[in-house]
């Protein structure tokens, strides 16, 4: 239970609570404030994990968002797994249990080790060369090979328990990153009054102050004034201090996306608190202030657990209160890591050597840690390690050449450099400019209303990149009118140096395993084997060896990567470019995009009056977009077949009630209003009576169906429209189109009238028997109101608008009433029906029963390539018009070649054979492979009024082929069809007045 | 998520409220019915789909409903003007 690498005397933990967790089934005790990788330091636990491709043993690398290695996954209970977790980032909690990925059985002995031994057959390119051939083994061998090889962390196997929240904001300036320059910024900004958002991605503003223990500001240690300035400002009406708040994507016009994690930290959180919010926030303005990461040195095996950046060393040493081992080596290029060694060795802890490549670095570092009596060897490099599960001693020589001496030691630290956070300002799409001198990409010119302060913006000293910040913030503000605010910042630390690609060891010829990606497993050798193999761009060589492309998206290999291939290539860096980078800048959870919409709130459903009558009478449901509509009311021991046999007898014999509220409806009022119904549809309008009805047909300019429906003339200015249910938006915003914008001297309303109206269609022999009673006001005999006509009255004291109509083919009516009342008059049209041996009926009855008479359905018969005439309905166009939409469309020669698929009825040789939709007509089953397809079925039912099965289909030349015997193969047997009319009952339309 | 003006209401609006309606200024011909199989091909299926200055058309359909034009940089998705249907193209070239 103890820490044996816990420091007392070091960091700010101190008297914190302790904190029992497991690791691997493990108890261990961290303390409150830890994350869980350096609680796991502190028990003197390195290996964390093992790697993508090779199954390496790996540790902690980082104290941070950048973490490549240390991924775990995190359970909190059965529902909630989740895998990929950064040790680095996600913080104790009492009984928080974590488990090691990427290895099996266990973490200290792995089968999967065996890639390693193999690793010459996994080099770069491998998935790319190796899977390629035969086809038949993708799904047997390669792809769960693949699955296995690639499977990072394991996915919950439940529904997210977890609710997630999302907020839209607003302020004069974002800033992201609450280092010394984002908390400078965010103060200047708000002195002025603006309104203020500060994020940060850790628990605690302060970024770099956490470890640069030399940072002196307005007197104070830099983590004091960082934790003084984050009160002042979080009490503050116009600042809002994000923490844990990741700035993931930079979007057009400063739209920024965030995600704050709310109780991933927690032990208990509430069961109704978000487990995460989505900030949107459209900034006036965005200071970037998100600092610079470290990267280590590439130099042969430098991923074994124990070796860590300099920088991480001193977080957990500094913060944390960790040492990262007792006795710790030092790898660098740069000055920064002297720094480490100098803060470790001040903590007690011994330095076996620090290893300088530079021949000759100087400074007040190099004096301090002679001073301290540290051993240092400068122009020397690290040519290998050794250590099983850890590191236990490294081998150096001279960079010019020597012997290698052993100097044992249990962790080493390494720099090579600092790479300027610039993610988001690429993501901005400003362009980044190279500093040659300093080997660094830099934010150039900024396209958007932003500006990037502090180490992203390559600013290295403290002084100045305060100042720089604070006048940011100000102007950011837009207070540059008044005086600048001045802060007294000062560090004693330096942080030149540094350098890109492999180290000694790792050189061109060497087959060293010197790694630059850790998560994808990707080496120096790699990169140069992608070159060799002739990749000249980065974003092949990318591609080809996955450098960059893990989860990490590279954030400590890429300049690494970069460089590599540049001396390859014998090329400058800028020369060989930049990867892309792409939001998020760290992963993102699904439940935090999502947010709310999800489960029934994915989508709205729509449902009518008459829905709560239906399901009480047992009504079975189908989606239809997002309606609810009722399919069909089967019966005490009916299945669907017999429901709908029955329900499409009794339509017939009796009469059948149905829901037909979901019809989109479109009225049309206006002096133009004809003249505009003639330009959208193809029929001629001009004439149709007030009272008649006519069934239009909707084309797009290109000559196609788009839409159809029956519409009724109420007045010489007033037309009751109905369109397709799915179709209803589409036809407003298509009619809008163009009387806004084609024929906007029409004068014309259009307005949407779907939800306004119920529609009760009763149809069948007795179905004016059964509304008589209830009708006011409208004489319902033939004479009077003949099949397609329209009136106005009343029905059960409620206005009405009566249609006689009918979709299946018998004499009907559609009955509009003001949906409140959809309900009321439903019933008492249901008892009157009851009367008269009615039944109710749903959309799958009305579908059989529309096919029985050939009427189609646009977007079955029809898929956007169907012209009028195709589907036999060259009648509904408007022979003496000079102008519809669609017109000169339909007259494209290929539209109007022979040849084409037409609408036609199939009848089976076995009438009890019910085709399949969509299945393929041939002419002949027997021709050789490919046999040339004639057309396809597109409905299909057994018809109970017919006795024998029945199909729509369309077929190429069909009209010229009625009578013809074609054949649709299905797997196992070919079925036989005659070609026929498409009208299968009562051929000659008299039931319409029966 | 984009910020459009409606020039109809005056009005900033997040990309949510509005849809986009394809290329602008491509009037519909009057004689349609006169209209050559190339000159149909022309009006009805040829797209500028440039990089850099588009005109396109954008609704408000969730808004005043109205449909309107813009012109965006395809490049760096900057509207440099949306203005009400049936107005010309705005010269970009000098000046604001
Ligand atoms: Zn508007």
């Amino acid at each position: 239970m103890t820490q044996p690498f816990r420091i007392a005397t070091a960091g700010r933990l101190g008297k914190a609570d302790p904190v029992r967790f497991s690791f691997d089934g493990k108890a261990f005790t961290g303390l409150s404030g830890d994350t869980l990788a350096s609680a796991l330091l502190a028990n003197g636990v390195h290996l964390v994990g093992r790697s993508f491709k090779y199954h390496r043993p790996r540790g902690v690398i980082s104290a941070g968002a950048e973490e490549p290695n240390a991924l775990v996954g995190i359970h909190r209970d059965a529902a909630r797994k989740a895998p990929n977790v950064r040790a680095t980032v996600q913080e104790i909690y009492e009984g928080l249990d974590a488990v090691s990925q990427n290895r099996w059985p266990s973490l200290s002995f792995d089968i999967g080790t065996l890639n390693d031994l193999a690793s010459p057959f996994f080099s770069a390119g491998f998935y790319y060369k190796t899977f390629m051939w035969p086809k038949a083994a993708w799904e047997k061998l390669y792809e769960p090979f693949i699955r296995r090889a690639a499977g990072l962390g394991e996915a919950p196997d439940r529904p997210d328990p977890d609710c997630y929240s999302n907020r839209f904001a607003h302020c004069d300036v974002l800033v992201i990153g609450g280092g010394a320059a984002g908390l400078s910024a965010a103060l200047a900004a708000a002195d002025t009054g603006a309104r203020v958002i500060l994020a940060d991605e850790q628990a605690e503003m302060g970024g770099a102050l956490r470890y640069e223990t030399g940072a002196m500001i307005e007197a104070k240690p830099g983590w004091d004034w960082a934790q003084a300035v984050a009160a002042d400002l979080s009490a503050r009406d116009n600042v809002r201090l994000l923490t844990r708040t990741t700035g993931f994507g930079y979007y057009a016009q400063n739209m920024m996306g965030l995600v704050e994690r709310l109780t991933d930290h927690l032990a208990s959180p509430a069961t109704d608190q978000s487990r995460e919010r989505l900030w949107q926030v459209r900034a006036r303005r965005v200071v970037l202030a998100t600092g610079s990461i470290e990267r280590h040195m590439v130099f042969p095996d430098n991923d074994r657990p124990g070796i860590l950046l300099a920088s991480a060393a001193r977080t957990y040493l500094n913060h944390y209160g960790v040492a990262v081992g007792r006795n710790v080596a030092v790898y660098t290029a740069e000055d920064g890591a002297w720094q480490a060694a100098i803060d470790l060795k001040r903590a007690g802890i011994a330095i076996a050597a620090i290893i300088d490549c530079r021949s000759d670095p100087q400074g007040p570092h190099v004096e301090e840690a002679r001073r301290l009596g540290i051993e240092y060897l400068t122009g020397h490099a690290v040519t290998a390690t050794s250590g099983r599960l850890r590191v236990s001693s490294i081998k150096i020589r001279p960079v010019s050449g020597g012997a290698e001496r052993s100097v044992a030691c249990d962790a080493l630290i390494t720099s090579s450099g600092w790479t300027p956070a610039v993610h988001l300002f690429s993501q901005s799409r400003g362009k980044l400019a190279f500093e040659a001198e300093t080997q660094r990409f830099l934010p150039g010119q900024p396209v958007q209303n932003m500006v990037s302060v502090g180490a992203c913006a390559g600013t290295v000293d403290l002084g100045e990149t305060v100042a720089e910040a604070l006048k940011a913030g100000q102007e950011a503000a837009g207070g540059a009118a008044r005086k600048l605010p001045k802060l007294a910042a000062k560090s004693t630390e330096r942080w030149s140096g540094g350098m890109l690609g492999a180290g000694e060891g790792a050189g061109a010829e060497s087959t060293a395993r010197a790694f630059v990606d850790f998560q994808n497993d990707v080496t120096a050798k790699d990169i140069r084997q992608a070159v060799r193999e002739g990749m000249r761009s980065i974003e092949h060589v990318k591609r080809f060896t996955t450098t960059g492309m893990a989860t990490d998206q590279g954030k400590t290999s890429n300049m690494h990567g970069l460089a590599i291939a540049a001396e390859m290539l014998g090329k400058p860096i800028p020369e060989v470019g930049l990867t892309t980078f792409r939001a998020p800048y760290t992963p993102v959870t699904f439940g935090a995009l999502v947010g709310h919409g999800r489960g029934r709130l994915f989508e709205p459903v729509r449902r009518t009056p008459i829905h709560d009558w239906a399901e009480a009478r047992g009504a079975v449901f189908e989606d239809v977009g997002q309606w609810k509509r009722a399919w069909y009311f089967p019966q005490a021991g009916e299945d669907m077949h017999a429901a709908v046999a029955r329900e499409c007898r009794t339509v017939r014999q009796s009469a059948g009630i149905f829901d037909a509220t979901t019809l989109g409806k479109i009225e049309i009022v206006g002096p133009d209003a004809a003249r505009f119904m003639e330009l959208m549809y193809t029929n001629p309008w001009q004439k149709l009576g007030v009272g008649r009805c006519r069934y239009g047909i909707m084309l797009r300019e290109d000559g196609f169906i788009y839409d159809d429906g029956v519409v009724g003339r109420l007045a010489e200015d007033r037309f009751h429209v109905t369109t397709t249910t799915g179709g209803a938006p589409r036809v407003l915003n298509h009619m809008e189109d163009y009387l806004q914008t084609e024929f906007p001297d029409l004068k014309v309303y259009l307005t949407s009238t779907s939800e306004q109206w119920a529609v009760i269609a009763v149809q069948g022999p007795k179905s004016r028997e059964i509304i008589a009673p209830l009708v006011d006001g409208i004489d319902l005999s033939d004479e009077a109101m003949p099949h397609m006509s329209v009136r106005e009255g009343m029905i059960c004291g409620v206005p009405t608008r009566l249609f006689r109509m009918s979709f299946t083919g018998e004499r009907g009516f559609e009955i509009n009433v003001p949906a409140d009342y959809g309900r009321a008059v439903w019933e008492a049209v249901w008892a009157e029906g009851e009367k008269h041996g009615a039944c109710v009926y749903g959309t799958e009855t009305m579908h059989v029963l529309r096919a029985e008479k050939g009427f189609i359905i646009v977007g079955q018969e029809t898929d956007g390539t169907v012209t009028p005439h195709d589907a036999g309905l060259s009648w509904a166009i408007g022979r003496k018009k000079t102008d519809f939409v669609g017109m000169r469309g339909l007259m494209r020669p290929d539209l109007a070649a022979p040849g084409r698929k037409q609408l036609v009825g199939l009848k089976t040789r076995d009438p009890k054979t019910v085709l399949e939709e969509g299945a393929q007509i041939v002419a002949d089953p027997q021709a050789p492979v490919p046999v040339p397809m004639l057309g396809h079925v597109t409905s299909s039912y057994w018809s109970e009024n017919c006795g024998h099965s029945i199909a729509l289909a369309l077929v190429a030349g069909g009209h010229e082929r009625m009578g013809e015997t074609l054949y649709v193969p299905m797997p196992g047997s070919v079925i036989e069809v005659e070609v026929t009319s498409t009208v299968f009952f009562d051929k000659k339309g008299d039931r319409t007045n029966g | 998520m984009l910020l459009i003006h409606c020039p109809y209401c005056e009005e900033d609006r997040p990309e949510l409220e509005f849809r986009h309606a394809g290329e602008a200024h491509i009037a519909r011909p009057e004689n349609m019915a006169e209209l050559s199989d190339e000159e149909f091909e022309r009006f009805f299926f040829i797209r500028s789909n440039p990089k850099g200055i588009v005109y396109e058309r954008w609704r408000h359909i969730h808004g005043c409903a109205r449909f309107f034009n813009a012109a965006r940089d395809t490049v760096s998705d900057r509207f440099l003007a949306t203005y009400k249907t049936g107005e010309p193209k705005p010269d970009l070239g000098k000046g604001k």
